[in-house]
């Protein structure tokens, strides 16, 4: 029962840290490196807004959402939309982008100390038989929830069924008239702003560090790769997939192995099928 | 471009001097001869001067660190802009060939005249083994896997505590004193650029651009490209071991800090910076970079955000480099025309 229970709030948690990867790989064919920076960027946001500037403690949270997407917006429109297209160039420079973020913060004054969001709802609920804390009921909630909102605006909105159309053909969608370029930032703006959410409700399980922002970028990668880079459907089995092998790691062998365990279901599935389990890519793109 | 005159364009003229055609040498005089040589002195000869050149102590030891970096950027250069596989995991041929030579030094006992290039080899060996299955893997799918290496190396060491844990192996012998380490270290730098800057303008070379431009092509000639691709990983492999080796007798100490992202960034940035696909450029970008981020280390982690910044600026505004806009200059005149 408690494999059953953790398995899927560990699942709902991959999946939240890798919805923002994928949307913004899906539809601008960027690997967004900067991700696990992102995430912890509206940590500190938040954490600011909340201790410096004394907000509301829901208001601090949904502006540091839009900082977020907005920081994100702003590193595609001036750094990353130059090397668009060259698959390396941008794997690198986002990743140099991110790594500056983490290091700075690091460097600014974010160590030592522990910095802590607070908790949406404080409390534990029994549930099967196993003691669950309200926040990590409310995780599964939001994830629920961002990924049928998120269904929704990209099937019944002209922004999301824009954003679907750049990722099913971009000349297409050029031809329709569709700004690939802005769409491109919208996609940061949204996949950013995803990355904050999954920040602000994952945040105050623990402490802010800056470690965390690299994990969160293995574990984004690991779900996007197994699932198949660009396919949210895919991402979703996928962090199902590595969310419970996970938790049976740590029950029958050692939590040490947990991260061992995305990084191999990276390789592995790498080696055996790049486009994941249900990638799109056309198999000549991948591989010899 | 307009300009008082009238509309101009730049013209670029390649000064008339070809030297090696078909293996013969046309130089006519001397100063043509200087023209080739001087730029292969300068950098032969400042390479031998600076130890010499070099006396502050902590400044020797950065010296021996550049050449490390040197070399691991000639690695990634080479495998990234004459093979076209781009490998983001230096860090594991480091870990690889810095493990092996320690083992190998306080296992065996053996001296590091011996323990080198066993590394080298057997390293390089054991990293082409490793990267075998993903070699068929191409552009970003390639450069995620091997992202994957250095980190999953360092997490298995720590979860099983194998090589030491996260102590990692102490007591390795060093070198009996810098000038062997100094010398021997830029001997074998400049013998492996000038030896590399031969072998990409032989056959192998020709076949490793061709499946950098196009695999299928070279795949349909007949040619089994997975072994040329072992090849290339093995030549670039075996430098990154060699540079991991040198690393550890220096250090006297190999451990987990070996597989960490700054042996995979600080190449690559020197790459970018000082213009892939010369071969040279990397070498300079790293006698650029380290120090100035040795400079900074009294900063902390902001000699991260420093380089990762430059590396940055250079691939977005300025991804040819230095060396690469230097030869330019060098090579060809350039002169504004009327159109």
């Amino acid at each position: 029962m408690e494999i059953l229970v953790y398995g899927i709030i560990n699942s709902v948690t991959l999946a939240l840290m890798a919805l923002g990867f994928t949307l913004v790989y899906g539809i601008s064919g960027l690997p967004n490196f900067a991700h696990g920076a992102l995430y912890i960027v509206t940590g500190f946001i938040a954490w600011s807004f909340i201790h410096t500037l004394k907000l509301n403690f829901l208001l601090a949270m949904f502006l540091s959402l839009f900082v977020t997407g907005l920081i994100g917006a702003a590193i595609y429109r001036l750094f990353l939309i130059r090397v668009r297209g060259m698959a390396t160039s941008e794997i690198i420079a986002s990743y140099a982008i991110g790594l500056a973020i983490l290091e700075g913060l690091r460097w600014g004054g974010f160590k030592g100390m522990t910095y802590t969001l607070p908790v949406f709802i404080e409390g534990s609920l029994q549930i099967l038989g196993v003691q669950v804390d309200l926040q990590r009921i409310m995780v599964v909630v939001v994830g629920v929830v961002v990924m049928g909102l998120l269904w929704l605006f990209t099937h019944y909105n002209r922004i999301g069924l824009a954003l679907r159309a750049m990722a099913q053909d971009e000349r297409a969608a050029l031809m329709l008239g569709i700004d690939s370029d802005r769409m491109a930032v919208a996609a940061m703006f949204l996949g950013s702003f995803l990355a904050g959410l999954a920040a602000v409700v994952l945040l105050p399980l623990g402490n802010i560090v800056v470690e965390a922002g690299y994990n969160v970028l293995i574990m984004a990668i690991a779900v996007c790769i197994v699932g198949g880079l660009g396919s949210w459907i895919g991402a979703i089995l996928a962090a199902f997939l590595i969310g419970f092998v996970q938790i049976l790691t740590v029950v029958y062998i050692e939590s040490h192995f947990q991260i061992v365990v995305a990084l191999l279901a990276i390789i592995v599935t790498l080696i055996l099928k790049p486009s994941g389990l249900f990638g799109r890519q056309k198999e000549l793109e991948e591989r010899v | 471009m307009t300009l008082k005159g009238g509309d101009v364009r730049q013209e670029r003229i390649d000064r008339g001097i070809k030297v090696r055609t078909g293996g013969i040498y046309a130089v006519s005089s001397w100063k043509e001869i200087g023209y080739l040589l001087i730029p292969r002195l300068v950098l032969i000869v400042g390479l031998l001067i600076l130890p010499l050149a070099v006396t502050n102590l902590y400044w020797q030891r950065v010296i021996s660190i550049v050449g490390i970096y040197a070399l691991l950027s000639l690695s990634f250069d080479f495998l990234t802009h004459f093979v076209g596989l781009v490998s983001l995991g230096g860090a594991f041929y480091v870990g690889v060939g810095g493990y092996m030579a320690a083992i190998l030094n306080t296992k065996l006992g053996l001296s590091p005249l011996f323990t080198i290039p066993m590394a080298a080899l057997g390293g390089a060996a054991i990293c082409t083994l490793f990267l075998l299955p993903c070699l068929p893997l191409r552009g970003v799918y390639f450069s995620i896997v091997t992202l994957m290496y250095p980190l999953i190396t360092a997490r298995i060491i720590e979860a099983l505590n194998i090589l030491g844990g996260t102590d990692g192996i102490v007591g390795v012998a060093s070198f009996p004193n810098r000038w062997v380490e100094q010398y021997s270290l830029f001997g074998l730098l400049l013998l492996i650029l000038f030896g590399l800057r031969r072998l990409v303008n032989k056959d192998i070379g020709l076949v490793f651009r061709g499946i950098k431009d196009n695999d299928q092509a070279v795949k349909a000639s007949g040619i089994n490209i997975t072994h040329y691709k072992a090849a290339a990983v093995f030549i670039s492999s075996g430098m990154g071991c060699l540079g991991g080796a040198y690393l550890v007798h220096i250090y006297m100490w190999s451990g987990i800090s070996q597989l960490a992202l700054d042996f995979s960034i600080i190449p690559i940035a020197s790459t970018v910076i000082g213009g892939g696909g010369t071969l040279v450029g990397p070498v300079l970008g790293a006698f650029i970079l380290v120090p100035i981020s040795e400079l900074l280390r009294a900063f902390g982690t902001l000699r991260i955000v420093f380089y990762s910044l430059i590396l940055m600026a250079f691939i977005i505004f300025r991804s040819e480099g230095l060396m690469v806009y230097a030869q330019r200059k060098y090579h060809q005149f350039e002169r504004w025309v009327k159109v």
